[in-house]
């Protein structure tokens, strides 16, 4: 029999080895320091949309006649519009909608997607087959067509935007979930909560989600920048959120008129979205780096 | 060969699915579309007339099927605004994409790869990072960023490009190409990168190098060729992608191809002229996805024993 002070070694040594929620972020930390950060400059951007009426020295909608389309100076940073609205208070207050339109759709596709994994890969059969042809019928409609079709439908506006992006990114988490739980299915521990007559949704949702959740944490990280992405193309085709909201592509819509004589206008927004989708992939790949090693070259 | 087949045959219900998931989406719009199509100041029996013959009192699924027996004899609907034929002005927009397309997938595929063997090859030193800093911002730009600064610089400032679309002139649509180009070179430059990199450790390499092989021709002639597998496969998917992500492009530089058409369709509510473009599209991204899976096959024979 094996001596207790060295099994103890030994097995905590193991969970070492396991690395810990704790210790994969310091690994992060550790190894990605880009990654972190990205996540600064996200929260910090985030304070700012939260904070917008208080930062933003005039306000969203906020008119001067005698202002208009001014260059950039010390009263406006980035200029005034043609109506003569400060820019700068109008990119801050557009990172509201933008980030709202890039989060909460990614979190409803999140919730769909792993529902429909879930049941796919668990239930298997004729379930399977037909959530996975309707993911897959959803992933070949390329996603922007996609969302013209629903905005088109629905009508364009801001609200139907979040409807139509919500539809649009489901698929690619249910067939990542969906993989995940056939394999996590046939595992001993599974086996064994099955025989003692766990319920298939407790197994669901104690034993096999939990291990989903890396892979999610990353899917979610790359999609919300595709999801700010979108909303800032349609806005821009001017199908998808509509003024006198402001939002990131609206004021990039609203300001290509003046393209060839007020170039200031369309840099500001243009900037403040590459950085968020830039920092947002930043980390997204950091995440994966650390959370997922097995496709870190993909 | 039977694998082969079995993939195409798989694609069918899919494309069925296509199809079904777009007409039901067209067709919840609350309202009758003869009503909207013809204004306010129209009579009852107008509107009854015209729904009949837009065949919109027959059941959906009657609708359906016509719309797919139309729809394989090439007849895709009338135009609500226009009143031609659908495919007529599909066709017509077709070979503006299909040209901005293949542009933009030459310039992407030429400065990724170059990029991304240099940044492999240059592995952790200055240039790779810079290479895949610079990829990484092109992928996270905004197709309509990219097209409003080469419009706004190369064109109109250093007036090199004209600033939209000239029929017949190739040099007016290098802009475009960059601009739907960029994101997909980003993203061809870091797969080439990670992909040869990963080759490069292989066993045949350090034989290739033991042999007394230099490295430029170990990475020309063994490496590069054997970590090409999933940037083709990459790189067929992106032009599917292309002639579907067009929609910006062809909005900023006016370029009448199917993108445009889609817009326009959404702005003057023509269902049928959407409902043509997105299959179309669709359809071609279905075909360009399934060609790179065949493809896959066809370059390594590892995975035509699989499939």
């Amino acid at each position: 029999m094996a001596d207790p002070q060295t099994l103890n070694e030994t097995l905590q040594s193991q969970i070492g080895e396991q690395d810990g929620a704790r210790e994969k972020l310091l690994r992060l930390c550790r190894q990605n320091k880009l990654a972190v950060v990205s996540a600064v400059v996200i929260l910090l951007i985030l304070l700012m949309a939260v904070f917008a009426p208080l930062i933003a020295p005039y306000g969203e909608a906020e008119q001067d006649a005698l202002n208009r389309l001014q260059p950039p100076s010390a009263e406006h940073w980035f200029g005034t519009d043609e109506l003569g609205r400060d820019v700068f208070s109008r990119v801050l207050y557009g990172s509201r909608l933008s980030l709202a339109i890039g989060i909460l759709p990614s979190i409803v596709s999140l919730a769909i997607g792993i529902l429909a994994g879930l049941l796919a890969g668990y239930f298997g059969g004729w379930l399977d087959y037909i959530i996975m042809r309707i993911a897959d019928v959803m992933l070949s409609i390329p996603s922007l067509l996609l969302a013209m079709v629903v905005m088109y439908t629905l009508g364009s506006s801001t609200v139907n935007l979040f409807v139509a992006l919500s539809m649009v990114g489901w698929a690619s988490v249910a067939r990542v979930v969906r993989s995940q739980t056939l394999s996590i299915k046939e595992s001993e521990y599974v086996e064994a909560a099955r025989s003692i007559g766990v319920s298939r949704w407790t197994i669901m949702r104690r034993h096999i989600l939990p291990n989903c959740i890396p892979s999610l944490i990353v899917l979610f990280t790359l999609n919300v920048p595709s999801a700010i992405l979108s909303e800032s193309s349609l806005s821009f085709l001017g199908i998808g959120a509509q003024p006198p909201a402001a939002s990131w592509g609206l004021i990039v819509n609203q300001a290509k008129q003046f393209l060839f004589t007020q170039p200031w206008l369309c840099l500001a927004p243009c900037v403040a979205i590459m950085i968020v989708v830039l920092a947002f992939n930043f980390l997204g790949d950091g995440l994966r780096d650390v959370l997922d090693p097995y496709r870190k070259n993909q | 060969m039977k694998s082969v087949l079995k993939r195409i045959v798989g694609t069918i219900p899919v494309l069925i699915g296509v199809v079904l998931l777009i007409f039901i989406m067209l067709r919840i719009i609350p309202g009758n579309a003869a009503a909207v199509l013809l204004g306010e100041h129209v009579d009852q029996a107008t509107i009854d007339r015209l729904t009949q013959s837009m065949g919109l009192n027959d059941p959906v699924i009657v609708q359906f099927f016509k719309y797919i027996g139309n729809a394989l004899q090439g007849d895709l609907g009338e135009s609500y605004r226009y009143s031609r034929p659908v495919t007529e002005m599909i066709l017509e927009a077709f070979p503006y994409t299909v040209e901005l397309a293949l542009l933009a997938a030459l310039f992407a595929w030429v400065l990724g790869l170059a990029a991304g063997v240099v940044a492999a090859i240059r592995q952790n030193r200055l240039l790779d990072r810079l290479f895949m800093g610079a990829s990484l911002m092109g992928v996270s730009m905004p197709i309509f960023m990219t097209s409003l600064l080469l419009q706004y610089f190369l064109a109109f400032r250093l007036e090199w490009f004209p600033l939209t679309m000239e029929q017949g002139s190739l040099v007016s649509m290098v802009l475009p190409a960059i601009a739907l180009g960029w994101n997909s070179a980003g993203s061809v430059a870091r797969m080439t990168r990670s992909s040869l990199i990963e080759v490069m450790q292989a066993d045949y390499i350090d034989t290739a190098r033991a042999k007394g092989l230099g490295r430029r021709a170990v990475i020309l002639g063994h490496a590069l060729k054997n970590s090409m597998l999933p940037v083709i496969t990459m790189m067929a998917l992106q032009l599917s992608s292309m002639l579907s992500g067009a929609v910006i492009t062809e909005s900023v530089f006016a370029i009448p191809g199917i993108g445009r058409l889609a817009t326009t369709a959404i702005n003057n509510r023509d269902m049928p002229v959407l409902q043509g473009t997105v299959l179309f599209t669709t359809v071609l991204v279905i075909a360009g996805n399934l060609l790179a899976d065949l493809l896959y096959g066809v370059l390594d024979p590892r995975i035509r024993k699989e499939v």
